[in-house]
């Protein structure tokens, strides 16, 4: 009987305790307000395979973040914008985040294109943008306040040439898609061919509203060349190993690092999939590293995270924001809600493991990611496997 | 590799986007015959019959059925209830009109195809789906005359001959065939002779959108869907049944097969980003020089409303 009433008491008293705690911490923040952070993706349209798992993933983070207490006990008030890859709606919504809003920072967008179309918005605006995509030209000219957090083409490049070089390939084909993102494959590729003794005989675009590339593949089969790289991220990537089999155009196919969705070997089917190659982040088999790996707790942890919420494969796009919102949390957490000193702390970031790699910013490098960042991956038994 | 293979290797390209071309103009044709409009939801037809028999595709795999058999219920469910769709859309937003201007119809269709495209998007989601191939795998590949093709082109050819003759019988000897040509003919005239001009235009709906179905299953495998591609195979459509001739099943054939030929030797020698611009500068090219289409006849097309 005393014992039961010993409980009770202890409970009662603890419960009291919590709900004041609670009650006092719920007071600070509503004095301190809100941080709020845009957050552009192509949650839907043709790249949604990259939009949806950026969306999913910052919602989980700034969940978990807010229920931890937020950052510097400030709540984060996140504004999502849908702009279907559409360089048009970006720009809007950049407009209206940063006049109407008034955003602390814009993290996003999606595709290449929508980022260049927002790069002088944000610079202008005087609002930090942590894009979400990899083409050379978001980060290089540097503008101020705009930061790049994916693997950058060169290095993609690079690594494919150097996989060329091992196999000893010297004439390839490369297909690219109409947009931001495959321009800047093309142009990097070939920029950087000669440096590894590769020729590139035929360089093609297609468009992304294209379904069938049988011709194109016929004319390329035709240059005599020993490989192929397409530069993509539309569903055309899908499409192309398909078709180059049933041409019977045999070579090995190289994809860029905009491949890193398990869902576009799904669509392509294990027998055409099979030995495509790409480079990509260390997201995609993260249990293959070494476990000194600065990156290897981290990346488990974070695809543990989203795989159990969402009961999907994590992908490297997810990746992207996860480092874009984790960089600009960090900074905050460090200087304060600051515009400028935020922008001075990423400018500054050192030594900071993420999912896309270990990022080192500096005044002249606003990407912050080296080679090193990327591994080269080769499709097995419809997995994707570390070279 | 020989010339010979490689022009080859082009044509058996050309024929596989010429036959899908056709099969997505007949379907255009088949409305304005009967009704004197271009339908621009019939890329959606297409989308959403692919969609549904990839649904069914997969819930009768899931329940035990054997591939070949699960997909053949697939395509033949998918078709059924994209047919019913058709007739529900005509009954819906067509049929109470009382003379509808050309202009007014084509406005309403415009605005059928958004809305079933927000729709699809709503239950399927923004994802690309594939039906299986019909037969082999996606690497599958046939040897003819040192040109390689995937058993699916034989398929869509088969399928488009196929479409083209059975409507060719359709409309050539069955009473309710004759009864919707004349309704093309002349509509008053038609409805004087006792024909039920409002059943025909509710069954051309209903043909053109099972057509569309057909077209886009057999598609799927090698195009994947996904909720908003049907604009882009609609446009190409068009395009094809304006050069052939609007109206003319025949001619849409022969136009298709003609487009997807010169598209694909034009990717032998300009770039391939350049091929949507010959398509439609040959149609700009038809319609300044023979407007009626390359098969359409001067005077049918002057008795038409525009």
């Amino acid at each position: 009987m005393k014992k039961n009433q010993l409980l009770f008491t202890c409970a009662l008293v603890s419960s009291l305790l919590i709900t004041s705690l609670l009650f006092f911490s719920g007071c600070a923040e509503e004095v301190k307000g809100t941080i709020k952070i845009g957050a552009i993706f192509a949650e839907t349209g043709p790249i949604a395979f990259l939009g949806e798992p950026e969306v999913k993933t910052v919602q989980l983070l700034v969940d978990n973040i807010n229920e931890k207490g937020g950052v510097r006990g400030h709540k984060i008030e996140l504004i999502f914008k849908d702009s279907q890859a559409s360089s048009e709606k970006a720009i809007n919504f950049a407009n209206q985040l940063i006049e109407e809003d008034e955003v602390f920072a814009i993290i996003g967008p999606t595709s290449s294109g929508t980022s260049m179309a927002i790069k002088d918005i944000c610079e202008n605006g005087k609002t930090i943008l942590m894009s979400c995509a990899a083409a050379e030209t978001i980060s290089n000219p540097v503008a101020k306040y705009v930061f790049t957090t994916p693997q950058q083409d060169r290095y993609a490049a690079k690594w494919v040439f150097k996989i060329m070089q091992d196999m000893g390939i010297k004439r390839i084909g490369v297909v690219v898609e109409g947009t931001g993102f495959g321009k800047s494959g093309k142009e990097q590729l070939l920029k950087y061919a000669p440096e590894y003794g590769i020729e590139i005989v035929i360089a093609e675009e297609y468009s992304i509203k294209d379904s069938d590339f049988t011709a194109l593949l016929n004319k390329v089969k035709a240059n005599n060349v020993e490989a192929v790289v397409n530069w993509s991220v539309f569903p055309a990537q899908s499409i192309i190993p398909q078709n180059m089999k049933q041409i019977g155009f045999d070579v090995p196919l190289f994809h860029s690092h905009g491949f890193g969705n398990i869902k576009y070997v799904e669509t392509i089917g294990r027998e055409a999939a099979e030995g495509i190659l790409f480079a990509c982040g260390r997201l995609l088999a993260p249990e293959q590293l070494p476990d000194n790996n600065p990156q290897k707790a981290l990346l488990l942890e974070y695809k543990k995270l989203y795989e159990d919420t969402y009961i999907e494969d994590v992908s490297t796009f997810g990746g992207h924001a996860y480092d874009a919102l984790m960089i600009l949390v960090k900074a905050i957490e460090a200087v304060g809600v600051d515009k400028e000193k935020v922008r001075d702390y990423i400018e500054n970031l050192k030594n900071h493991p993420g999912t896309g790699g270990v990022y080192n910013y500096s005044a002249t490098n606003h990407n912050g990611l080296g080679m090193d960042s990327l591994v080269m991956y080769i499709v097995k038994d419809g997995k994707f496997v570390l070279y | 590799m020989n010339i010979s293979d490689i022009v080859l290797q082009y044509f058996f390209a050309g024929l596989r986007v010429g036959s899908i071309y056709a099969i997505v103009a007949i379907g255009f044709n088949i409305i304005y015959n009967t009704t004197g409009v271009i339908n621009f939801a019939q890329g959606e037809f297409l989308i959403i019959g692919a969609l549904l028999a990839i649904s069914f595709n997969s819930l009768l795999v899931f329940i035990g059925l054997p591939g070949v058999p699960a997909l053949i219920a697939a395509i033949i469910l998918a078709v059924f209830i994209t047919t019913a769709i058709g007739a529900a859309i005509e009954f819906a937003f067509i049929s109470w009109l009382k003379n509808p201007s050309v202009l007014r119809l084509i406005v309403i269709t415009i605005g059928i195809s958004i809305v079933m495209r927000e729709g699809m998007s709503y239950i399927w989601g923004i994802e690309t789906f594939a039906l299986p191939f019909f037969s082999g795998t996606e690497g599958t590949s046939i040897k003819i005359m040192g040109a390689s093709i995937s058993p699916q082109d034989i398929w869509i050819i088969g399928i488009c001959v196929f479409l083209v003759l059975v409507l060719y019988l359709f409309f050539k000897y069955t009473l309710t065939g004759k009864a919707m040509r004349a309704c093309a003919a002349n509509r008053t005239a038609a409805s004087l002779c006792g024909i039920n001009v409002k059943l025909m235009i509710t069954l051309s709906f209903m043909i053109s959108a099972a057509l569309g179905a057909l077209a886009g299953c057999a598609i799927s495998p090698l195009a994947k869907t996904n909720y908003e591609m049907g604009s882009a195979f609609a446009i190409k459509g068009f395009t094809v049944a304006i050069i052939g001739g609007l109206g003319n099943s025949m001619a849409a054939v022969a136009g298709g097969i003609m487009l997807g030929l010169i598209e694909s030797f034009s990717v032998s020698i300009l770039p391939m980003a350049y091929r949507d611009a010959v398509s439609i500068g040959i149609l700009l090219l038809i319609l300044s020089i023979k407007p009626s289409g390359l098969f359409g006849k001067r005077e049918e097309s002057a008795l038409k409303e525009y």
